[in-house]
């Protein structure tokens, strides 16, 4: 297991050990168990008490915002990685560093547009 | 034919199939759930080919974050949870046709440009870390890196006035910002969820909100 390929030959192994373990686990339930299924053993439990309606339900708008934000966040934060790699090395100084922070600037723009439309309310 | 080439020829067959799947399903959240195993077996094409940072940006952004935003469109929607019959298209033969076409002028670029251009993967292991690509990202590509900034920028502000009707101030409050659910609404849990719902049933008193609150109760 040595190289490149042999490391994540590794990570490989190990999800597949993790999936057997699971896998295992759920079948070795399934073997061992008695099945003798009823209309009311089969409806989802819900605290003991009947389940009303159906598991659907339409969420609002206004949440969009949060998931969009955390997308911006991940966009935002898989830069910075690459950028502290390279900001202190020769040829690139404090350009690299100014040009970093006019890419958070414009996010932090909209972010303080959502912090004045009171979108960050949770906070 | 070595390991890697059967690796990734597997992985490209993987993305290829859960890539139709996704628009041959006929379960709306089936399809965002494919999205994920496509997106995933790109990542592992990319470390094949020794691209090991794009790989897990591929993972972070892609299936963890566009695939929930995806989720929250389908949640959003009045779409149903299961099987729907009706999401056929009439624009099935053309959507197939330019789908084709623009596949055929992808794969023709691709190899004619690069047909000779062979660079053996175990010379480039340790190429793909964020070093390199931090270097040639500030070094080259500067300006597209500034830009993207800016299109974070518009969508943020795009879906802010989008979703927030209240803030954008076009058409009636009520109805857009609070849309009736079509069967009961969520049972929110959390203290924020709570008070939104309390919000909420401010706005429209009905008697699926108090069926809903009673049980919430009985749950607490």
């Amino acid at each position: 297991m040595h190289g490149y390929y042999g490391t994540y030959l590794t990570v490989v192994v190990l999800f597949a050990i993790g999936a057997a373990i699971v896998g295992g686990a759920f079948l070795a339930n399934r073997a061992l168990r008695p099945h003798r299924p009823t209309p009311e053993k089969l409806t989802t439990y819900e605290c003991g008490v009947d389940p009303v309606g159906e598991g659907w339900a339409q969420s609002y708008v206004r949440y969009y915002v949060f998931a969009y934000l955390y997308v911006v966040f991940a966009v935002d934060a898989v830069f910075l990685f690459p950028w502290a790699t390279v900001f202190s090395a020769k040829g690139y100084g404090y350009v690299t560093l100014g040009e970093m922070f006019v890419f958070l600037a414009f996010i932090a723009a909209g972010l303080a547009y959502a912090w004045k439309k009171g979108v960050l309310g949770w906070v | 034919m070595t390991a890697a080439d059967l690796v990734i020829v597997l992985l490209g067959v993987v993305a290829v199939g859960a890539g139709v799947l996704v628009v041959a399903t006929r379960q709306l959240v089936h399809a965002a759930l494919w999205l994920v195993v496509s997106f995933g077996a790109l990542a592992g094409s990319y470390l094949v080919l020794t691209a090991e940072f794009v790989a897990w940006v591929q993972v972070l952004i892609y299936v963890g974050a566009v695939v929930v935003l995806l989720l929250f469109g389908i949640m959003l929607t009045r779409a149903p949870i299961g099987r729907s019959e009706d999401l056929d298209s009439g624009n099935r033969i053309v959507a197939l046709v330019v789908a084709v076409a623009t596949a055929g002028v992808l794969v023709t670029t691709l190899v004619r440009g690069f047909r000779s251009a062979y660079v053996p993967i175990k010379d480039r292991v340790g190429s793909g870390s964020s070093h390199t690509l931090g270097g040639s990202l500030f070094q080259t590509w500067v300006l597209p890196f500034e830009a993207l900034s800016v299109l974070l920028l518009a969508a943020l502000i795009g879906a802010i006035v989008l979703s927030r009707t209240d803030i954008g101030g076009a058409g009636p409050e009520p109805e857009e910002e609070e849309p009736e659910p079509r069967r009961r609404p969520a049972a929110p849990r959390g203290t924020v969820a709570r008070r939104l719902g309390t919000a909420r049933r401010r706005a429209t008193p009905d008697d699926e909100d108090t069926i809903v609150l009673s049980r919430v109760d009985e749950e607490i």
